[in-house]
């Protein structure tokens, strides 16, 4: 385990206020770069005017491809881009390593083994209205095998960060292969459906959808917020946090629990996003620092920031065809993941 | 009144009955001018490909990822994959019509389009000759030239009755494996119920691959087991195997009768797979290719 940095270097605290400031202008502008964009051309100060005052020059279609399109897609690339990031926030102090994620935990592997279900089977499955089948199941697969993982790497009611480690290593392989024979019985359509699913958007978010996703990811993201004092305590040692007054097993319990809420809801209705929970709240340690009140919602301003720019690019880049939102995050978060395991690599060798 | 204004005002009335009498007087063409589709998006190939054949090619102005024929339609905007098309993609090109698989998708992303207040068709999808006809007739319903589908059907039935007459002089019966490729390590042989079954059968063959249900990956033995006298695949499929050379270089082919005879024949993937207008056609030239005594001695 390599341990994040829990001393501050000096001048982060006056950093804070500006770079929070700026995360926050980042979002609105990405809110607005997201009303602006699209396959439709729908211009910023005509969607501003359509939506404020809904006066008879506005075109029913661009009332309807604002109010029920971008707008429910704005909310849900804040709402998921904040959950995954802080999410994988909490996740890193979790384990005190940077380089941790949410999929440590199984989450998004049970999930796509839940979609992967839903989509093979889907003309057996019980239809659920507003078509929630896939959803339901997706959510029910990532907590079942977040459940799985915390369960196998209980040993005398304890759990260790390496037990937690190995179960989601083998659970993530357990589902992976599951999905693996899923595939292979799928015929061509529903393989295209699940290889499309994995690679994550957002074009599910609809209206009903942002009012689920919106109170859901709130609430789990305000409670890990409330974790963040524990969570500091954490990064000095697992016996120090105790004799700080920390329940560690209560508290890693926790954590894990309202991870999986999160990124449950999140990846049940976009796929998986993948590299925003690690990338996020790493690059932004290094620049308001280690303190879990402040990384936290620094991460989930600029997960935010990030959803909302990557899903304006993957709606125009090939517009009026649209590429999965999942692949530009990687393409950003590869390169990121990368220079963070080269430097990594250098301090052990220090 | 004098009998000049008398006149004047007479023919001023004339005048005037005509050009009030042309808009209210023939009602008829106007309202199927509003009812006819002028921007329509096709979501299927199979789809598309029956609004050209009908002549409407004109009023398209976007399709799925799978059109590519014809040339025409291949060049207009796409809208993604016809599985996971983008609601605001299709809505930005101001449809009127957006004609669909029933196999188009997303849910959310059709229920869009239907509450954006723009129509959406949905055409029943299958894989066999009655489906190619539904395609035909419900999208000449679809964009208002009921009229044209008798053309496009008459035109598929000769093909089917050509086919028919082929069927009925054949006397072989050949094992086909149907050989769905993309590139050398992903090679799935078509079972039972899919569309190179079905298309075998019309082609007045037997299905080698009928030891297994769907489209699966089959192993070298298997191959050289099922015995089979040709291997149809597509044409792109065997040009991701580098030609026939390539494919006979795959484990086991060369092993086969088809493979020692050299018996390959690559069909045209949208001709025949997606099931569209040209299917007729398709299973001629397929059972002409794998009946060589229908070579002997038939008319041009």
């Amino acid at each position: 385990m390599i341990p994040v940095q829990a001393s501050m270097p000096a001048g982060t605290v006056r950093r804070v206020r500006p770079v929070l400031l700026g995360l926050a202008v980042l979002v609105v502008l990405g809110v607005l770069l997201e009303l602006a964009v699209g396959a439709a051309s729908l211009d910023l100060p005509r969607a501003v005017a359509c939506l404020v005052a809904p006066d008879p020059s506005c075109d029913p279609s661009d009332h309807y491809i604002l109010t029920a399109l971008r707008l429910p897609r704005a909310i849900g690339a804040v709402v998921v881009g904040a959950g995954l990031a802080v999410a994988g926030c909490a996740m890193q102090g979790l384990f005190r390593n940077p380089l941790a994620d949410p999929t440590l935990v199984g989450v998004s592997s049970g999930a796509a083994l839940g979609s992967g279900l839903a989509i093979v089977f889907g003309r057996v499955l019980p239809v659920l209205p507003g078509g929630f089948t896939q959803p339901v199941l997706a959510f029910a697969g990532g907590l079942t095998a977040t459940w799985l993982v915390h369960a196998l790497a209980r040993v005398r009611g304890q759990t260790s960060v390496v037990g937690l480690l190995l179960a989601g290593i083998a659970v993530t392989a357990l589902a992976g292969s599951a999905l693996g024979l899923l595939s292979y019985v799928s015929d061509d359509r529903q393989l295209r459906d699940l290889s499309l699913w994995l690679l994550g958007g957002l074009g599910g978010i609809t209206r009903d959808v942002a009012f689920i996703l919106v109170p859901l990811v709130a609430l789990s993201g305000g409670l890990l917020w409330r974790r963040a004092r524990d969570l500091d305590a954490l990064l000095l040692g697992e016996s120090e946090a105790f004799h700080l007054g920390v329940d560690v097993e209560r508290l890693r319990r926790r954590v894990i629990t309202e991870v999986a809420l999160a990124v449950g809801v999140c990846v049940a209705f976009t796929g998986i996003i993948g590299f925003v929970g690690l990338v996020v709240p790493h690059l932004l340690r290094g620049l308001v620092g280690p303190r879990h009140r402040v990384l936290v919602p620094a991460a989930a301003l600029g997960g935010a920031g990030l959803l909302l720019f990557a899903d304006a690019a993957a709606r125009t880049m090939l517009a009026p065809a649209e590429l999965p939102v999942g692949i530009l995050t990687s393409l950003l978060g590869a390169p990121v993941f990368l220079t963070l395991l080269a430097r990594v690599r250098a301090t052990e060798l220090v | 009144m004098s009998a000049s204004t008398v006149l004047r005002s007479l023919v001023l009335a004339l005048a005037l009955v005509p050009a009030c009498a042309v808009p209210g007087d023939s009602p008829a063409p106007a309202a199927a001018q509003v009812t006819a589709p002028q921007r329509i998006v096709t979501l299927g190939s199979s789809i598309t490909e029956a609004v050209f054949a009908l002549g409407a090619g004109d009023r398209v102005v976007g399709v799925d990822l799978s059109s590519l024929y014809p040339e025409s339609a291949a060049a207009l905007p796409r809208v993604g994959y016809y599985r996971q098309f983008s609601a605001e993609g299709v809505l930005g090109l101001r449809p009127d019509l957006v004609l669909a698989s029933s196999e188009s998708g997303p849910a959310t992303a059709l229920e869009q389009v239907r509450n954006a207040g723009v129509r959406l068709e949905l055409v029943p999808a299958g894989e066999n000759l009655d489906a190619a006809r539904g395609n035909i007739t419900a999208a000449a319903a679809a964009i208002g030239r009921p009229e044209a589908a008798a053309e496009v059907l008459a035109a598929l039935a000769a093909d089917l009755a050509e086919a028919d007459r082929l069927r009925a002089r054949v006397t072989s019966r050949p094992r086909v494996l149907f050989i769905y490729a993309r590139g050398p390590g992903r090679l799935l042989v078509a079972g039972r119920e899919t569309t190179g079954a079905e298309l075998v059968r019309l082609a007045a063959a037997e299905n080698a691959g009928d030891a297994l249900t769907g489209m699966r990956p089959w192993s070298a033995e298997a191959v050289v087991a099922a015995a089979p006298d040709f291997v149809v695949l597509p044409s792109r499929g065997l040009e991701s195997l580098g030609g026939v050379p390539g494919l006979l270089a795959l484990p086991g082919l060369a092993e086969t009768p088809a493979g020692r005879a050299q018996r390959v024949v690559a069909v045209d993937d949208l001709k025949l797979l997606g099931f569209g207008p040209r299917i007729g056609q398709g299973v001629r030239e397929l059972l002409v290719a794998l009946h060589p005594e229908l070579g002997e001695g038939a008319a041009p």
